[in-house]
């Protein structure tokens, strides 16, 4: 068993960063004209690295496959981004931060990499402020915070429900500058198909234009891979219909690890299914748990006259009402983690108190924060979550609670990287949610676009310099390289084989034949009986997939079908990893929960003794077993505990 | 709730084959939709009996699903977005139509927004416009800290509502003159309203309205009509603020 180097710094945690940013080399500017650094996705993680990046001097190469850089899914974020800034004087700090993010995530991520996420949260505030980004404001014109999942102080910053969307705009904004002065060349409507090493460094990418079909080669010295989480194997999640594990898929099976696969979140309040025709689902954020209360009827009668209509919620005395979160976790409430909280819901809607008509959705409350706040408050404060919300369900929030359930929303899983970023392939870089590194088991909480820019903006900006430095005698890789040709010309064959299969079956009904397997049972409950059986399903659809796929349309311009073909088939290769991840994984820990493993009170437990580790997943080659490597998670300063948030 | 289900629906969509092809509207059947399902889900479903039949599925663009990415497009029965107010195609819903309608669906038709297939357009122009001067010029490290710029509660509201614009182009779709106006005038008030924006303000303003002008997107007549098919609300006070804006830097010139 190979043994993963994380190249944690040695000496206190308080100094790992600095210390690391003193000893790692640096670029000189003349140097770095010389050098080019592809960016694969224009998320929150690629914009900020490759404006950064480009500021700095060196020339990038950006992609993503919507038609405009901005339109990446950190767009949808809503709630907020997390910094210790202290600005409420709640006794907030950098430890605090780094704390709560490590024991939400149930001691199962790196001190190092987390307490340096903490100590850069601050810089990112005042990054975006300086670029524009129109945060909430008190009225004596400073910064306004509220409170989140999982944590006792308000840190989080936001601009009404789109923090996702402003920041996005603002790191777009910078890439746009250097869009303008020549220093980004950006490529829309373009998907990385392969990653192209010579000598073993990661030298390229092959990517397939959107709109004409041609497979294209791009060349560079270093290529970062920030594409994003692979929520949408589960077919029904909050991520954008495009979103897909495509990029980081191809790492991996060019030889990078795949970190804790089978670690996604699911996110508590998401508007619930409707019924068979649907293809997506929508989030409501977090952000609404610091206002509004959740609950199901205590008594199962009035459960049942709910899930038949015949009664409205608001029949149902505050005595005859279940304020679950509450009563389970009174210190933390109804703003408890997403993963507890998810479980909750599930919890009572498996013992019949669900209260729409499949059964599957609990109230989001907000009648007592009116009558305490005024509506004008709330409005303020939730106005766009509240349209959103009534003209997809045409119910009015502000007079009838809304209806939540959880639903897939990010992977805390992703490639396998060390405290550089750097996959174990050398010029391979895996930034924001494609990487695994920072939110262990569970993600707090407005952390998602902490994170994406900490690592675009402050870390991966100097990490990438320290390899960059060895580099700046290597020329530019010509483009007809045997390895480039090689791999074109494997992405060409891959796209028609799948062209060609002429079966009679979309695309879409093997997506969902795959999401039905892994939300049943690779979802919010797991066990052994029912891993293996995914696995074995998985494998069906796979062979049916080659055998009676129909892709209409011409191979050779722009086919959305095709496009969604190569996307399900990382996603059924993906379903697999993941299923044998959480087999492996016979402890509950954070997102991750195995029957097998719970507390008397029905809380997941952790086995601290057998798995506190990563696992490194290697790829093997089609139709072998992947190899799974244990990168050991070493605790220096604090101390694993049972999380509770009672 | 139960959802009202539309048993069958005609819909008319423009279908062209790529950007040098001439395109034309073809009607298709659809059963058994549920006033529950979204616009772009009914379109799935009709994708769906379409690659059963073999034909290919109709082209056109969306991603989140949630009425923020600004992706999703459509002119739907003679209205950018559709027959509701306030929300993107993704957002519209199936019980905004009776039973039995005929549902007319076209691309985004402006100069500046060529059609690339079928219902997806080439809505690089606003890209170009912004590359040109809609940002602040600030390199990532080096910049005072977040509370150092106060900005007043009002200020940071007004620059906010401008900063809504999801970029879509339902503006430019629905303007006669197929105008720019109000995108444009929202990247501007929405720096300019913030002292950190003020700066490059002129610079800004001049630039900006002189790539729009050089892209082929047409002049603004007042009409009002892009503030109506706003899905985020834009107000049209933010031309007037974009027109003093640009008067300002070229006086100073």
């Amino acid at each position: 068993m190979t043994i993963l180097n994380s190249k944690i710094p040695t000496g206190p945690l308080t100094e790992k960063w600095s210390k690391h940013k003193a000893a790692i080399k640096v670029v000189s500017p003349a140097n770095k004209r010389k050098l080019d650094i592809i960016v694969v996705g224009t998320g929150l993680a690629g914009g900020s690295a490759a404006a950064s990046l480009a500021e700095m001097g060196y020339n990038v190469k950006a992609f993503c496959y919507q038609d405009s850089g901005r339109r990446a899914h950190s767009i949808a974020a809503q709630g907020g981004i997390n910094a210790a800034k202290n600005y409420q004087n709640d006794n907030d700090s950098v430890f605090r931060l780094f704390y709560d993010t490590i024991k939400g995530g149930d001691y199962r991520s790196r001190e190092g990499n987390v307490y340096r996420l903490a100590e850069v949260s601050g810089e990112i505030i005042d990054q975006c402020v300086a670029q524009g980004v129109p945060f909430a404001r008190e009225y004596g014109g400073t910064l306004s915070n509220r409170s989140f999942g999982g944590v006792l102080v308000s840190r989080t910053f936001y601009a009404r429900g789109q923090t996702g969307q402003q920041l996005l705009l603002g790191c777009y904004a910078s890439m746009n500058r250097m869009i303008g002065q020549g220093k980004i060349e950006m490529h829309e409507r373009n998907e990385m198909l392969d990653i192209v090493t010579v000598d073993g460094k990661a030298r390229g990418i092959i990517t397939r234009n959107l709109i004409t079909g041609e497979i294209e080669r791009h060349g560079a010295h270093a290529v970062v891979i920030a594409s994003g989480g692979y929520g949408n194997v589960f077919f029904l999640s909050t991520n954008a219909m495009g979103c897909n594990g495509g990029a980081a898929w191809q790492a991996y099976k060019n030889g990078a690890y795949f970190g804790n696969p089978c670690f996604v979140q699911i996110h508590p309040t998401c508007i619930p299914v409707h019924g068979e025709q649907q293809s997506k689902l929508t989030l409501m954020s977090e952000s609404l748990r610091n206002d509004g209360r959740v609950w199901t009827p205590k008594k199962k009668e009035d459960a049942i006259k709910l899930q038949k209509a015949q009664m409205s919620p608001n029949d149902i005395a505050d005595e005859d009402r279940d304020f679950y979160l509450e009563r389970r976790y009174p210190s933390y409430g109804n703003l408890v983690p997403r993963d507890v909280a998810s479980r909750a819901a599930k919890e009572r809607c498996d013992e019949g108190f669900g209260v729409n008509e499949t059964g599957k959705a609990v109230y989001l409350d907000f009648k007592y924060s009116i009558e305490r706040l005024g509506r004008d408050v709330i409005e303020a404060r939730y106005g766009n979550l509240f349209q959103m919300y009534e003209k997809i369900t045409d119910t009015n929030p502000y007079n009838v609670p809304m209806q939540i359930y959880p639903a897939i929303h990010y992977s805390m899983g992703g490639v396998w990287v060390d405290y550089n970023l750097m996959t174990n392939i050398p010029g391979l870089y895996a930034i924001g949610e494609a990487n695994f590194s920072d939110h262990g088991g569970n993600r707090l909480g407005a952390s998602a676009l902490m994170q994406g820019l900490a690592d675009g903006y402050f870390v991966l900006p100097y990490t990438i310099g320290d390899y960059l430095a060895d580099e700046i005698q290597t020329p530019r890789v010509d483009m007809n390289h045997p390895e480039f040709v090689k791999k074109e010309k494997a992405a060409t064959t891959r796209m028609e084989r799948l062209f060609n299969i002429k079966g009679t079956k979309s695309v879409d009904s093997f997506h969902r034949r795959l999401g039905n397997i892994m939300w049943d049972h690779v979802g919010m409950a797991r066990n052994e009986k029912g891993l293996k059986f995914a696995i074995e399903e998985i494998a069906k659809i796979r062979k049916d997939f080659y055998k009676d796929l129909r892709i209409p349309g011409e191979f050779n311009s722009m086919n959305i079908e095709l496009e969604k073909a190569g996307r399900v088939e990382d996603f059924l290769e993906l379903g697999d990893l993941m299923a044998r991840d959480a087999l492996n994984r016979n402890e509950s820990c954070g997102g991750h929960y195995r029957e097998e493993s719970t507390t008397d009170e029905g809380e997941a437990k952790r086995d601290d003794e057998n798995f506190t580790y990563v696992s490194a997943w290697e790829y093997q080659g089609e139709g072998k077993d992947p190899i799974l490597h244990k990168e050991d998670l070493v605790f220096e300063t604090v101390e694993l505990t049972q999380r509770s948030y009672k | 709730m139960a959802d009202k289900i539309l048993k069958e629906l005609t819909i008319r969509v423009w279908r062209q084959k790529d950007a040098k092809s001439k395109g034309k509207l073809e009607s298709y059947k659809i059963n058994n939709i549920s006033g529950g399902t979204s616009f772009l889900e009914m379109l799935d479903i009709l994708n769906e009996e379409l690659i059963e039949k073999g034909t290919e599925p109709i082209a056109f663009d969306h991603d989140c699903r949630e009425g923020i990415c600004g992706m999703c497009s459509l002119f739907i029965d003679g209205r950018a977005h559709g027959p509701d107010d306030d929300i993107t195609t993704c957002q519209l819903h199936m019980r905004k139509f009776e039973e039995g309608a005929t549902i007319t669906i076209e691309p985004w038709r402006a100069g500046a927004f060529p059609v690339i297939k079928d219902l997806i357009v080439d809505r690089m122009a606003f890209e170009k416009v912004l590359q040109s001067g809609g940002y602040i010029s600030v390199n990532t490290g080096g910049v005072p800290d977040g509370n150092a710029i106060p900005i007043s509660y009002d200020d940071a509201e007004e620059a906010m509502d401008a900063a809504a614009c999801i970029g879509c182009g339902a503006c430019v779709a629905t303007c006669k003159n197929s105008s720019a106006m109000l995108f444009v005038s929202a990247k501007v008030s929405h720096l300019a309203k913030l002292p950190q924006g003020r700066v490059e303000a002129t610079r800004r303003a001049k630039n900006m309205v002189a790539k729009m002008d050089e892209l082929g997107f047409g002049n603004c007549t007042n009409t009002g009509a892009c503030e109506v098919e706003c899905p985020k609300g834009i107000s049209i006070a933010n031309i007037a603020r974009l027109n003093r804006e640009f008067l300002c830097a070229t006086i100073k010139e």
